[in-house]
């Protein structure tokens, strides 16, 4: 490409990307206001949203509650993903296909469709409100990220080193368990991320079943915009920026140094 | 008929050999092992589903009320309506913004490549609703966007509860279903085709008009589909950034049942919304599909 | 053909070099190539020999010097605007157009009127033997096939001039050996000027009018294969062509004779270097004979003793690898007349002093030879 038109690209992509990340970084400073406003540019400096943040019951109690749902749905999810990506593997290719379609549909159902008649199959069964009501909504919707992370592994891992083990004498569990679990352990546990930030990140299904005694934290961010303009959800929004950026940090750090070794 | 039978005997009779075993083994394993998720999505999923429609045929009575209502009413249709454009402009936007991205990330270095993936990925690491948050403050009218546009010379925009503001942002959510499919074809072009199309006597503009851009399409289609799908279900980015002018149907079923307790009506909706979706699923995933694989035989 | 003389393009190269920052990818590189030749371009990987070939296709712009294609520069002229026909080692079919649309391309993009299209687009594929495959995508094709239709696309334009880098590299041998004679064939017919890209010897000398031969981005030698394999200028082109035996030892000049002492034996030849450094002879192996130990003892032949390290049956003869008394190898070819020897056979090597090839030294030559 000639450089006027490498520049120009350049630009363009430069643009895209502040488009892109603008949101996540002008939430940083709207969450050191010093009045209670929603504003950017801030007008004075103070931590007192995070101090809220922490102190203010509703909100603590909403991320215990998030990351309690958060951690069971990843587990199960990973489980019942990770299963069902094996058994993928293996099918006819016809039937997985199809199969596999089937499986992804949570991604694709409007949100809203679905919270509505999870709200009404919860009414029916007293589930409105209560952790496994969460957990099972959640974990419907995370299954299909796992399936493909896993899914994603399995397809570059070579089936025939399972077999080149067996012929050194490991029986058929014991193959599995040190060829090729070690193998796919990244796909599952990028699968377990991605379960995790489902459910932790899941508004809408959680505004539908949400009660006055479970509520996630994106539901009681969702409250507090919708009733005022506590810049705690800003406080709220930086927390869990950096505590991403740790994790993926941590993640690309590990992964650089695998792949050098 | 004996004729087909022997085959068939010969084989049940076969010694368990090495295919046979492995074939049998294949067969019984691989349902359990998708039989819980499967399970799950039944229950969580289906049943839901199945009530939705159930309720929009048989509440308050049965019968097709609720749709003869629905596409009845005016606003609902100009609902609809809306809901479409705004997701065609959605997708549109991230057309135009995700293919030159795209490329770009399959002609630069690692370093660099690592940064573009990093600006695509950064949105997901903060709450859905955070983000949209951030939009609302951006976008208002004494906001950054508008005091930029003041500091040039220009009129502001009204860009808040409008139907651009709501583009936006749901474009900006949306981008990165329309960028990482890209970049997962544009990624296996093989960019010494540029080359030999070059050297057959094409400009680098027709090369890549007439070469690159054919190859890049199932990614194209891809990304514009799930970018177009998961637009037609959005509700919080609507709901927080756009006004009643812009209201998609999300709203509209959320209103209907939560705050109307009309069930009959809001279901009747869902329907409208789960169908639209599959069936332009099903008309458009042909589309994504990579005829030929590129490159050589190696 | 008559009129394969016109058809052709001379390319001129003068001083030409590239650097890509501080390396140095052709270091004044001078070549001529006839109208209607077929020059190859043999080296080991990294030599240079396809940075020549895309600096004359004009994918890689030259840092320096001169490159004319039919009497007329072509420097800094875009790659598709040259008019050159190009083969690639990869295939680069288009897999999203059929073989006929793939031929087709470079005539439309010409605007060379439909009807007319159809029928070179034909020509071109049943030269390549492939009109039966018009209909069909490059996926559905093997290897060997692509090939052929990626040769019709690059010649169906009539270029002057058609390049190929490694284009029988991805295929195995039995097809490589029938295509090389396609090309030969191909080449014939088209009377164009052909440049070839390849690392392996043999194929450039089944190929060739001419060799130029590439080692660490500057010509080595520029000749025919029996030019090369004869008289090799360098002891880099010497070893890179063909089997050879290298005698290294102490090395002795006077007057006109040049003496090398191997293990306490001397091997004497009644040349010397023109240009100094350390001499060492290259021989042939066809140039050596094999005799049991002390069998035979000749006057004016060099004899140098050694024990049979390897024996390989070649059906048409045999080839040797001996032991010298230094260590060395000498490799030695026998016909059926010729006595068979067992490997551990205690043997006496003898050649002629004048069939020895006396050049310098070279410690770079043994690096490249992979």
């Amino acid at each position: 490409m000639r450089l006027p038109a490498r520049i120009l690209l350049g630009l363009f992509c430069l643009l895209v990307a502040v488009w892109l990340i603008a949101p996540t970084i002008v939430v940083v400073p709207m969450s050191f206001n010093d009045k209670k406003s929603l504003a950017f540019p801030p007008s004075g400096f103070s931590w007192q949203w995070y101090q809220n943040f922490f102190s203010n019951p509703e909100w603590s109690s909403s991320l215990v509650s998030s990351l309690k749902v958060a951690v069971v749905t990843a587990v199960l999810a990973t489980i019942i993903g990770t299963s069902a990506a094996f058994g993928l593997d293996r099918m006819k290719s016809r039937v997985s296909g199809v199969l596999r379609a089937v499986l992804i549909t949570p991604m694709i159902v409007p949100g809203v469709v679905l919270a509505v008649g999870i709200y009404a199959v919860y009414l029916d069964t007293q589930l409105v409100g209560t952790l496994t009501g969460f957990v099972l909504a959640h974990t419907m919707l995370a299954v299909p990220f796992v399936i493909i992370a896993v899914s994603a592994s399995l397809e570059v891992f070579d089936k025939r080193l399972e077999t080149a083990a067996i012929s050194l004498g490991a029986s058929r569990l014991t193959a599995f368990r040190t060829v090729t679990l070690p193998l796919i352990a990244p796909g599952m546990l990028s699968g377990l991320l991605f379960a995790f930030v489902t459910s932790f990140d899941e508004i809408i299904v959680a505004l539908f079943i949400t009660s006055p005694y479970l509520k996630t934290l994106p539901v009681q961010i969702f409250s507090s915009i919708t009733r005022d303009a506590d810049p705690t959800v800003a406080a709220v929004g930086t927390l869990l920026f950096i505590a991403t950026s740790l994790v993926i940090g941590a993640g690309l750090l590990v992964g650089s140094r695998q792949r050098k070794r | 008929m004996a004729a087909t039978a022997t085959p068939e005997i010969s084989r049940s009779r076969a010694p368990a050999d090495a295919a046979g075993e492995r074939r049998r083994w294949f067969r019984g394993q691989p349902f359990w092992l998708v039989a819980p998720a499967l399970l799950l999505l039944l229950v969580a999923l289906g049943l839901p589903l199945a009530i939705v429609t159930l309720r929009s045929f048989s509440e308050p009575g049965w019968g097709l009320q609720n749709y003869v209502w629905f596409f009845g009413s005016p606003v609902n249709l100009t609902v609809l309506q809306r809901t479409f454009t705004i997701s065609a402009w959605v997708t549109l936007v991230c057309v135009v913004a995700g293919y030159p991205y795209a490329y770009a990330m399959t002609i630069v270095g690692p370093r660099v490549r690592l940064i573009l993936i990093l600006c695509v990925l950064v949105p997901f690491w903060v709450s859905g609703v955070v983000r949209t948050l951030a939009w609302v403050i951006l976008l208002q009218d004494s906001g950054v966007i508008n005091s930029m546009i003041r500091g040039v010379g220009l009129s502001p925009i009204k860009l808040i509860r409008t139907q651009t503001g709501v583009v936006i942002g749901m474009a900006q959510v949306l981008l990165p279903f329309m960028i990482l499919p890209l970049y997962a074809v544009m990624k296996t072009i093989d960019l010494r085709l540029m080359q030999a199309a070059r050297s057959l006597g094409a400009s680098p503009a027709r090369a890549f008009v007439q070469v690159y851009v054919p190859l890049s399409l199932p990614g194209l289609y891809a990304g514009a589909i799930i970018v177009f799908i998961l637009a037609l279900g959005f509700y919080i980015t609507p709901a927080l950034l756009g006004g009643p002018r812009s209201t998609m149907l999300s709203t509209l079923i959320q209103n209907q049942v939560l705050s109307l307790l009309n069930w009959g009506k809001g279901g009747a909706m869902g329907v409208v919304l789960l169908v639209a979706t599959f069936v332009l699923l099903a008309l458009a995933a042909p589309l994504t599909r990579q005829p030929h694989k590129t490159g050589s035989r190696r | 053909m008559a009129s394969s003389e016109s058809r052709g393009a001379t390319i001129d190269i003068r001083s030409v070099s590239k650097r890509y920052g501080g390396f140095t990818a052709l270091d004044d590189v001078s070549l001529h190539i006839e109208a209607g030749e077929f020059m190859t371009l043999l080296g080991p990987s990294g030599s240079g020999k396809t940075t020549t070939l895309n600096v004359i296709a004009g994918f890689t712009e030259l840092s320096s010097g001169v490159l004319e294609v039919g009497g007329r520069s072509v420097v800094g002229v875009p790659a598709h605007k040259r008019n050159i026909g190009v083969v690639f080692q990869h295939y680069a079919l288009f897999p999203h157009m059929t073989v006929g649309r793939n031929v087709a391309y470079p005539l439309a993009l010409r605007g060379v009127a439909r009807e007319h299209r159809e029928r070179r687009v034909q020509s071109a594929l049943d030269m390549v033997k492939m009109v039966d495959f018009s209909h069909r995508f490059p996926s559905e094709l093997s290897g060997g096939q692509q090939q052929r239709v990626a040769l019709a696309r690059a010649t169906v334009f009539d270029p002057p001039l058609l390049l190929m880098d490694e284009p029988l590299g991805a295929l195995d041998k039995k097809l490589r050996e029938w295509l090389q004679l396609e090309i030969k064939r191909i080449h014939r017919e088209l009377g164009t000027t052909f440049v070839y890209v390849t690392h392996d010897q043999e194929e450039a000398l089944v190929l060739s009018d001419r060799i130029a031969v590439f080692n660490q981005g500057r010509i080595e030698q520029i000749g025919t294969g029996r030019q090369l394999y004869d008289e090799p200028a360098t002891l880099f082109v010497g070893k890179f062509i063909g089997d050879s035996t290298v005698l290294r030892g102490t090395a002795r000049t006077s007057g006109d004779e040049t003496a090398i002492d191997i293990g306490g034996q001397k091997a004497v030849t009644r040349k010397r270097l023109p240009n100094g450094g350390t001499p060492v002879m290259l021989l042939r192996p066809e140039k050596l004979a094999l005799v049991r130990r002390g069998a035979r003892i000749s006057v004016d032949r060099n004899s140098l003793a050694g024990r049979v390290g390897e024996a390989i049956y070649l059906g048409s003869g045999s080839k040797y690898e001996v032991v010298l008394a230094d260590g060395s190898t000498a490799v030695v070819r026998s016909t059926l007349e010729d006595e068979a020897f067992q490997i551990g056979d205690e043997v006496d090597v003898l050649f002629a002093g004048s069939d020895a090839r006396l050049l310098a030294d070279d410690d770079k030559a043994d690096l490249t030879l992979t």
